[in-house]
């Protein structure tokens, strides 16, 4: 579980997150959304250690991450997995390089070992016999593939992704989304994604936060979003007519 | 941001560089990738430009020692001095500054636009000691064999353009080569590579390392880097040879 207290960042003059509060439950898929400049980026960054809070606290299973030992930090880094936006995989070594990357760095098992985790992982995301391709060999929805099984590879007990459907196809992005669902349901991980996609929203969305200019204006679960009449939300998620008419049918199926 | 605050960064940055690795068997699979990125792959243009410019120096040398009283032997002499002394460890180093300036910069500038940086300190490495202290090591290492083969291939272009062009015999040569040759002047020299070296990796890493934007700001990161590390290069040239031999 992760827990917020009134989280808050800035970057000079400019605040970003004005005191953020809200829990994430192990097994749950937590999805981040809100407009392009909410904050949403910098919260994940600031959930994962890449920005450091100007105030509020962060705590992993009752422990605060800014009070952590060196080597609790250590551990807690390995207790993390991250997909971002564009994948980072490391574009000079190959999709099995990237993804024994974490295991050759952290622990001191054989090669072999390390391979059978790798090829483990590489099957659960649907990618068998990619080991020796580079990167740019893949395809967009390959290489987040691997940048999942890179982030389940150390078996997490947090994974967040950023934007992990941007630039997919509908359908390569529902593969993706089911794909993040399922394992989060199997490892019991707590799972943080932000995203702009509506259909992730519908999808796999346990829990919701909407933020809206660095305050969190909403959260509750997907069905909660049908019935909410809080305007930004509705605003945000129904702008579309498709989304319109998906929210006007519930409605009127469920009065 | 001022020139007093990007010393005062690349002085956090080395303080980050030189932490012991977080895992010696991955360091040294660095290490042995960057000998041969930044090292190995530097041998065929620093061969190519010694050779040439030893040949150049021993024909200018020989076109402007002309008079009837300067023995031959000079020629070889003062081509000698002029390659072990300046033209190997400095003009090759700016060279490298050139080639392997710009690659460091791009490959690290990339990696932090693409967000592998990131992923790199997500996971808990130390992403500076990670990516920077094997090119350190590989070019600190590997800069002085590579200078000291362009010194010899320097002075056999010399020899060579002497013997083909008829401006001078290859006795009279050698015999400039062994007139007064003094060790200190090759360690001299690799301690200016060793220096220059330094230079050549840590400078366009940090321009690497600390960019931002996308690929338009990494390709000006790359150039402001070759520019800075050759600007560099030429002070710690003049207040070495200061320090050296005055």
């Amino acid at each position: 579980m992760i827990e917020v207290k009134d989280l808050r960042k800035g970057f000079g003059d400019v605040q970003v997150l004005k005191g953020i509060s809200t829990t994430f439950h192990a097994g749950k898929t937590n999805l981040i959304i809100g407009q392009s400049g909410a904050g949403k980026t910098v919260f994940l960054k600031s959930l994962i250690g890449l920005h450091k809070p100007e105030g509020g606290s962060i705590s992993f299973d009752g422990k605060i991450n800014t009070e952590f030992s060196i080597e609790q930090k250590r551990q807690w880094r390995q207790e993390i997995g991250m997909v971002f936006q564009g994948s980072a995989l490391f574009d000079s070594q190959t999709v099995e390089e990237n993804v024994m990357f974490p295991l050759k760095m952290f622990t001191e098992q054989s090669y072999q070992t390390m391979l059978e985790r790798v090829n483990f992982v590489l099957n659960r995301v649907n990618l068998e016999d990619s080991n020796d391709k580079l990167p740019a060999e893949l395809s967009g929805g390959m290489q987040k593939r691997v940048a999942i099984a890179r982030a389940i590879v150390m078996k997490p007990k947090y994974l967040f992704c950023d934007e992990p459907n941007s630039g997919l196809d509908p359908q390569t992005a529902t593969v993706i989304d089911n794909l993040i669902q399922e394992i989060t349901d199997e490892y019991q991980i707590t799972t943080v994604i932000n995203t702009h996609d509506m259909n992730s929203v519908m999808e796999i969305g346990e829990k919701i936060i909407f933020l809206k200019d660095g305050r969190k204006e909403w959260e509750g679960s997907s069905e909660d979003m049908f019935k909410t009449d809080n305007e930004a939300v509705v605003d945000f998620v129904y702008s579309s007519n498709l989304f319109k008419k998906v929210r006007e049918a519930y409605l009127n199926e469920t009065k | 941001m001022n020139y007093i605050e990007h010393v005062g960064k690349y002085f956090i940055m080395l303080k980050e560089v030189f932490k012991r690795p977080q895992k010696g068997k991955v360091f040294y699979e660095a290490l042995f990738r960057e000998i041969e990125e930044l090292g190995l792959k530097s041998l065929g243009i620093i061969m190519f430009i010694s050779f040439f410019i030893g040949g150049v120096i021993a024909l200018q040398t020989a076109l402007n020692l002309d008079g009837a009283f300067i023995p031959k032997s000079l020629i070889g002499f003062a081509a000698k001095r002029s390659i072990i002394l300046e033209f190997a460890p400095t003009f090759c180093s700016i060279i490298l500054a050139g080639k392997v300036g710009s690659y460091i910069t791009s490959s690290i500038g990339t990696m932090k636009v693409t967000e592998q940086i990131d992923a790199l300190d997500v996971m808990g490495i130390n992403s500076l000691n990670y990516l920077v202290l094997p090119k350190v090591i590989a070019t600190v290492f590997f800069y002085p064999f590579l200078i000291i083969l362009g010194m010899c291939i320097g002075i056999f272009g010399g020899w060579l353009a002497g013997v083909f062009s008829g401006l001078f015999s290859g006795v009279d040569y050698i015999e400039g080569l062994r007139t007064d040759f003094k060790p200190f002047f090759v360690v001299y020299a690799v301690i200016k590579t060793l220096v220059f070296a330094f230079l050549i990796s840590t400078v366009p890493s940090y321009h690497g390392y600390y960019v931002k934007g996308g690929s338009i700001a990494v390709g000006k990161a790359s150039t402001q880097a070759v520019v800075w590390t050759t600007i560099l290069i030429v002070i710690a040239n003049y207040l070495l040879t200061q320090m050296l031999l005055t």
